[in-house]
């Protein structure tokens, strides 16, 4: 009985968009090694039958090097059948883990895939005459279109294993493969491409760090565009000119009480999207009309730099620093998705290799990267008193990621290896694939935030109906305004970030703060604790022990930044 | 017959080489073998980055980067 169906392969070689394809369902795929660092699970229809299959995380062979790639082992060690995924373009290599995967008794199906730039590079593979040699059926794709993936369907059952080969040394499958490829493969010669010519200008680093400057400022300039655009004139008109009066209209209705005050706030003040704390207004307004457009634009911009390919050589050429932080360029990757969610930033931590690297990626992230909801709101926050002081916040935890990795890897035992990764051919990003895939995020994002937000409102209404949260901010009083010159509600903003740090932000405005203050505030907000979410998966992917130390860190980082803030920005 | 082996670190850019030995632990080796590096393999260097920063090397077709440290025990015959 075939139950489960796993996909094995190298990074980077589509396996995800060949899952997509197979089981219909959203994945994301990039042009990026180690995106999957978690497996994907889907179901398909196999001769009437509901099977399971599974997307395994990349790895170049069955002897893993780092977290992600144990996953992987694991996975195909769970398979009746195996997907073995290749890419066309570069058989040899790929053929290593294939030669593993026959060792082994699984039924195996070879995918070639890439197939059509395979053809485009001028590589020629006689694909029937590789299955005669390995004697398991190989079939063709170009996954992103759906080529060939029919075929693949109808021969999944052929899957079988090869007795013939027996589990041999390194060198004796590099000979075997060695025999294979000249049988199989014939390479024209290639000109050089515009696209090669691309792919050298953005990693020397003569032209490629201006490049990378480029680039990144214009993804944020990007960022910024289109999620300012989609705000005010979008979704600021329909809340303002459709929604509120409805909501006037159920405020009249309701009357004054309590459960005016959970729905929309308190009765007979004017009503604030951000301020007035009920779940039918802050509620609504903060996750759809605030953070959604950043998101989306997030998303957007931060698929596009991953589907060209352009993150390894970024990675590259910020090897040297994140070297020097203890990481190695491949750390950029946490931080980038980092400022999308922190959740998947944290997990991404599981490309790196050793604990040393994991540990200081993941408490810099937890502590010195801003997540996109709470972006939002600072840019709704802040950004009324100029772009000077949200620049202010952006530089202090800049400062603050360099001082402490510098910190971290003098301190933390262990080793952190050189960087060594693959450097992929740019690709044509898809506009389809794209939209998708920001379209997966959003969703994922609104099923997280919502929940959160909606708690957040509710505890924070029954906490001030009974006082417990005026009591609490009377009496950390001293130690908020004596330590870090902030009013004493600013705590109950503290608490708040627990649950979600958009929330968060937008408490504060009610607290009639300065500029500067607002800056404490909030840089405070982002370095103190991670939101719940990200906490519970730091658990996970850290350990107890290690977590409990990254606690430590956290809070006794977000003290020392507070009091020097206060003293530099709002004199003693 | 004058020796011409050298690191992969002393190699100069854009030459083309061949791998003829990696030294170091079994571990490294294999590490750098199922990514295609291994002796005998046509390597050429693309960029090197500055500080002692990576390099970034074009083997088979691939390319990939890869720290000073490891460059040095990559053992190249210029061709």
């Amino acid at each position: 009985m075939i139950k489960k169906i796993v996909l094995v392969g190298n990074p980077n070689v589509g396996k995800s968009v060949v899952f997509s394809r197979l089981t219909g369902a959203n994945v994301i795929a990039s042009n990026y090694p180690g995106t999957t660092v978690d497996y994907s699970k889907g179901k398909m229809r196999l001769d009437g039958e509901r099977v399971d299959i599974i997307d395994a995380p990349g790895t170049y062979s069955l002897q893993a090097t780092n977290k992600a790639e144990e996953v992987a082992v694991k996975m195909f060690k769970e398979a009746d059948i195996v997907i073995n995924v290749l890419d066309s373009t570069n058989l040899e290599r790929n053929l290593y883990l294939t030669l593993e995967l026959l060792e082994t008794d699984k039924p195996i199906i070879l995918v070639l895939n890439l197939w059509d730039e395979a053809n485009h590079l001028g590589i020629k593979i006689d694909a029937e005459e590789l299955e005669r040699i390995i004697r398991i059926p190989v079939v063709t794709t170009v996954a992103l279109t759906g080529e060939g993936i029919k075929n693949l369907v109808n021969r999944l059952k052929e899957a079988k294993s090869n007795e013939k080969i027996k589990p041999t040394s390194e060198e004796g499958r590099w000979i075997e493969i060695g025999s294979i490829i000249s049988k199989v493969e014939k390479v024209e010669h290639r000109h050089h491409t515009i696209r090669d010519i691309i792919s050298d200008l953005t990693i020397k680093p003569a032209t490629g760090i201006p490049i990378a400057f480029l680039i990144v400022f214009f993804a944020f300039w990007l960022v910024r565009l289109i999620g300012e655009t989609l705000i005010n004139y979008f979704f600021n008109p329909i809340f303002n000119d459709y929604y509120l009066p409805l909501i006037y209209d159920l405020s009249d209705y309701l009357g004054p009480g309590f459960i005016h005050k959970i729905l929309i706030g308190e009765y007979g003040q004017q009503i604030n999207f951000i301020e007035s704390l009920g779940m039918l207004t802050t509620g609504i307004y903060i996750p759809f009309a605030a953070v959604l457009p950043y998101i989306v634009s997030f998303y957007f911009t931060l698929s596009i730099l991953e589907d060209t390919g352009y993150l390894p050589r970024l990675a590259t050429l910020v090897d040297n620093v994140f070297h020097r932080l203890g990481m190695h360029g491949h750390g950029i990757v946490p931080m980038f998705l980092g400022l999308g969610c922190n959740v998947p930033g944290a997990l991404s931590t599981r490309t790196l290799e050793t604990r040393k690297q994991r540990f200081i990626s993941a408490t810099l992230l937890a502590i010195c990267v801003p997540c996109m909801a709470q972006l939002a709101m600072v840019f709704g926050v802040l950004g009324r008193f100029g772009i000077y002081y949200i620049g202010l916040v952006f530089i202090v935890l800049t400062v603050l990621y360099i001082i402490l990795g510098l910190v971290l890897n003098k301190f933390i035992k262990g080793e952190s290896p050189e960087i060594f990764l693959e450097i992929p051919k740019y690709r044509r990003p898809s506009l389809k694939a794209t939209i998708k895939k920001t379209w997966m995020r959003v969703r994922w994002f609104l099923r997280e935030a919502i929940p959160y937000l909606f708690l957040g409102v509710l505890l924070i209404n029954i906490a001030y109906a009974i006082g417990i949260l005026q009591w609490f901010g009377k009496a950390v009083q001293p130690i908020m305004a004596g330590v870090f010159g902030l009013p004493g509600e600013a705590s109950i903003a503290l608490i708040t970030g627990f649950l979600r740090k958009d929330l968060a932000v937008g408490m504060l405005l009610s607290f009639d703060m300065t500029a500067m203050q607002l800056v404490i505030a909030v840089t405070m907000l982002t370095v103190y604790f991670p939101c719940v979410a990200t906490f519970v998966v730091l658990i996970k992917e850290l350990g107890l022990k290690d977590m409990l130390k990254s606690v430590i860190l956290m809070i006794s980082v977000a003290i020392i930044v507070g009091f020097i803030l206060r003293i530099l920005l709002l004199g003693v | 017959m004058i020796n011409t082996t050298k690191s992969l670190m002393n190699l100069s850019y854009n030459k083309e080489a061949k791998i003829i030995q990696i030294q170091g632990g079994r571990g490294f080796q294999s590490k750098l073998r199922v990514m295609g590096i291994r002796e005998g393999q046509k390597i050429k260097i693309i960029s090197r980055q500055p500080f002692r920063g990576p390099i970034t090397i074009s083997i088979n077709g691939c390319q990939m980067t890869l720290g000073r440290g490891m460059a040095h025990r990559i053992i190249v015959e210029e061709l």
